[in-house]
C-alpha cells in the first residue's frame, strides 16, 4: 500500500507552525488506508524540530537539502517530489500562501488531482474524499479525488497528535532541475504585527469606526490580548484605504477561524460573514441593534464603540495581568 | 508585449447562495454574475502594461458556455483588445480546465499570462499555477506587485508574516491578488468600442477529470447568540462570559 507524503514548510531553519496539524491529517489518511506517513522537509541546512516529527505522526522523515531551499524554491521542491511521487498515494501540504502555491504545481506535474483548502479528508475506497468550503464558506463542497491526490489542508482543520514513535530519518535526493522562479527573500512588515490568518484573536473594524485613526483603538485591544492577536477589517474600510488589504476578512479577503473574533463597527455584510463565520467565538460591538453581525455573534454589545472599546481593553488588560 | 488574461464569470460576492435541485451546484436563478473580482486585477495589470510598451496586444480568454460572452465583453469594455471564448463545459477538476487553457495559450506567443489568484465561486486556486506547469513557464501566485523591465519580471506576494519577493524571465504566468492595482471601470466609450473588437469562439473538448463533486450543502447555522447588554456597562458581563462560558481568555 502506497504511503502518504506530508511536505512540511520551514523558514530560516525552523519548521512552520502547522506542521504537526498537517501530519495529523496525513496520519488519519494513512491509518484509514493501512499505510505509513512520510514527512518531507526541504531545507538548506539543519532544521530545528525535525526529530520531533516521529512523535507527531511521521513514520519516516525525509530531509532534502539544497542551497536553493534557504528560501521557497517551487521548481526545486516540485522536482524533488516528482522524483519520489510514484511511491505515494497522496501528497499533503498546508494551505498556507506557500502550500497553496505548491499544490497545483505538484498536481499538474504528477498528472493528479488537487483538493485545495480542504477542511476534512477521508479515504474512500480507491479515492480520497475531501470537504472544502466554497463561495468563501457560504457553501460546503464534498469531492472525491482520484489518481495521485494533492491536498492543501487548511491550517487548524486537524489538531496535532502525539504518536509516541521515534520516526526514522533519511536523506531525500534532490534531482537536477531548472530554476524558473527565483525567490529573493521575505521582507517582514515595517511594524511587528500578527497576520490575521494566523491569529488566535482577531479584532476587526468596519465603517463604524468613522475614521482610519480610530484603528488605534482596535490595536490597543489586540495588544491587550497579548502576542497572538491581530487587527482585521471589513472590505468597506480596506477599499476606502483606511488599512492595508492584508487585513481584509471576507470573500475577497482572508477566510479566518480564530478562537475569538471581535467585530467592532462591522455591520456584517454577507461577504464579510462568509470569511469569519467559522470562528469559535464571535463578539459583536455595534451601535445598531439590528445589524446583521448580531445574527452570527455569540455575544453582542449594543453601544457606542468609543465607550465600549476602551472599557473592554482595560478589562482584558486587567484579566491578562499576572 | 503580448499579454493574455484568463477570466472567470462568478456570482457577485453580495449574493446569497442557494443550493440547486441536484445538490451538487448552486441555484443560479436570480443571481447577478460579474467578472471574478481577482481577475479584474489581472485585466487592469494587462491594460496598464500594454500602454507602457509600443505594439502590445492584450487578449482575454474565458472557458465556458455562452454566458461567459457577457463577461468577456466587460473585459473588452475595460480596454482589452480581443476576446476568445473557449466554448465548452468546464470540469470540476482544475487540471482538466488547465489543459484546455494551456492548449489555447501554448502557440499564442504570449509574454505574460495573467490570472486572478482564485475564483470566488469554487475557490479552486489552482488553474494558473497548473497552466504554468503544463507550459513549462515560471510562475508566481497571488502577486501584489509586478514590474517588467528588460524581459524580466519582479513580483511580490504576501506570505504569512511578510512579503516574499521573486523574479523570473518572461514569458511567465502570474496570478493576481488584491493590492496589485485598482481596476478601472468600463467607460461608455469603452463599451461602444468593445462591440467592434475581435471576438473568437473556439469549441473545445474537456478532458476527463479526476475530481467529482459529491455534494454541495449550506454550512451549519451558528447557534443563536445573545445581546449581553448596552454600552460600557456590559463589558464586565462580556468578560465574565468569555472567561467562564466561552473559555477563550
Amino acid at each position: 500500500m502506497r504511503a502518504m507524503l506530508a511536505i512540511l514548510e520551514q523558514r530560516n531553519g525552523t519548521l512552520r507552525k502547522g506542521s504537526a496539524e498537517l501530519l495529523a491529517a496525513a496520519r488519519r489518511l494513512a491509518d484509514q488506508a493501512g499505510t505509513t506517513v512520510d514527512a518531507l522537509v526541504c531545507a538548506a541546512g539543519e532544521v530545528a524540530g525535525v526529530d520531533a516529527l516521529g512523535a507527531a505522526g511521521a513514520d519516516r522523515v525525509l530531509v532534502a537539502t539544497a542551497t536553493d531551499f534557504s528560501v521557497y524554491c517551487p521548481d526545486g521542491i516540485v522536482a524533488t517530489v516528482a522524483a519520489m511521487a510514484p511511491g505515494y498515494r497522496a501528497v499533503l501540504v498546508a494551505a498556507t500562501a506557500t502550500g497553496k502555491d505548491l499544490a497545483p504545481r505538484l498536481a499538474a506535474r504528477l498528472g493528479g488531482s488537487c483538493g485545495m483548502d480542504v477542511t476534512a479528508v477521508d479515504v474512500d475506497g480507491a479515492n480520497i474524499r475531501a470537504v472544502r468550503p466554497v463561495y468563501a464558506g457560504k457553501a460546503i463542497q464534498t469531492v472525491t479525488l482520484s489518481g495521485m491526490v494533492v491536498l492543501a489542508v487548511r491550517p487548524g482543520a486537524y489538531a496535532g497528535i502525539t504518536a509516541g514513535k521515534a520516526g526514522s530519518r533519511e536523506r531525500a535526493n534532490v534531482p537536477t532541475y531548472f530554476k524558473r522562479l527565483t525567490v529573493t527573500g521575505i521582507r517582514a512588515p515595517d511594524k511587528a504585527s500578527v497576520d490575521v490568518a494566523e491569529a488566535r484573536v482577531i479584532v476587526a473594524g468596519g465603517r463604524g469606526l468613522g475614521d482610519p485613526k480610530h484603528f488605534a483603538l482596535l490595536e490597543a485591544l489586540a495588544e491587550a490580548f497579548g502576542g497572538d492577536a491581530a487587527v482585521g477589517a471589513s472590505r468597506a474600510v480596506v477599499d476606502a484605504g483606511w488599512i492595508e488589504h492584508g487585513a481584509q476578512v471576507g470573500q475577497t479577503g482572508k477566510t479566518v477561524a480564530p478562537e475569538l473574533y471581535i467585530a467592532v463597527g462591522v455591520s456584517g455584510a454577507i461577504q464579510h460573514l462568509a470569511g469569519m463565520r467559522t470562528s469559535k467565538v464571535i463578539v459583536a460591538i455595534n451601535r445598531d441593534k439590528d445589524a446583521p453581525i448580531f445574527k452570527v455573534a455569540d455575544y453582542g454589545i449594543v453601544g457606542d464603540l468609543f465607550e465600549v472599546l476602551p472599557a473592554l481593553t482595560a478589562a482584558v488588560r486587567a484579566a491578562k495581568a499576572p | 508585449m503580448k499579454i493574455a488574461v484568463c477570466l472567470r464569470r462568478v456570482p457577485d460576492t453580495t449574493s446569497k447562495i442557494v443550493i440547486g435541485a441536484g445538490g451538487t451546484a448552486i441555484d443560479e436563478a436570480g443571481l447577478k454574475f460579474v467578472p471574478n473580482p481577482y481577475d479584474e486585477y489581472a485585466l487592469e495589470a494587462a491594460i496598464a502594461l500594454k500602454d507602457t510598451v509600443a505594439g502590445g496586444e492584450t487578449t482575454v480568454i474565458a472557458f465556458g458556455g455562452d454566458s461567459v460572452q457577457e463577461t468577456l465583453r466587460t473585459a473588452l469594455a475595460m480596454g482589452i483588445d480581443r476576446a476568445i471564448q473557449l466554448q465548452g463545459t468546464p470540469s470540476a477538476d482544475g487540471l482538466a480546465n488547465a489543459h484546455v487553457l494551456a492548449d489555447q495559450l501554448k502557440d499564442g506567443g504570449f509574454d505574460l499570462v495573467l490570472f486572478g489568484k482564485l475564483a470566488v465561486d469554487d475557490y479552486g486556486q489552482q488553474t494558473g499555477a497548473m497552466v504554468a506547469e503544463l507550459l513549462g513557464l515560471p510562475c508566481a501566485t497571488a502577486i501584489t506587485s509586478l514590474e517588467i523591465a528588460a524581459g524580466k519580471a519582479t513580483v511580490a506576494r504576501e506570505v504569512e508574516g511578510g512579503v516574499e519577493h521573486a523574479g523570473c524571465a518572461l514569458p511567465a504566468v502570474f496570478t493576481c491578488d488584491k493590492g496589485l492595482n485598482t481596476p478601472r471601470l468600463p467607460s461608455l466609450k469603452g463599451i461602444m468600442a468593445a462591440k467592434k473588437k475581435p471576438f473568437d469562439i473556439v469549441p473545445v473538448t474537456t478532458p476527463s477529470g479526476k475530481v467529482q463533486i459529491v455534494s454541495l450543502a449550506l454550512p451549519p447555522e451558528r447557534a443563536a447568540g445573545r445581546i449581553v447588554g448596552e454600552g460600557a456597562a456590559a463589558v464586565p458581563v462580556l468578560l465574565q462570559l468569555l472567561t467562564t462560558e466561552a473559555k477563550v481568555l
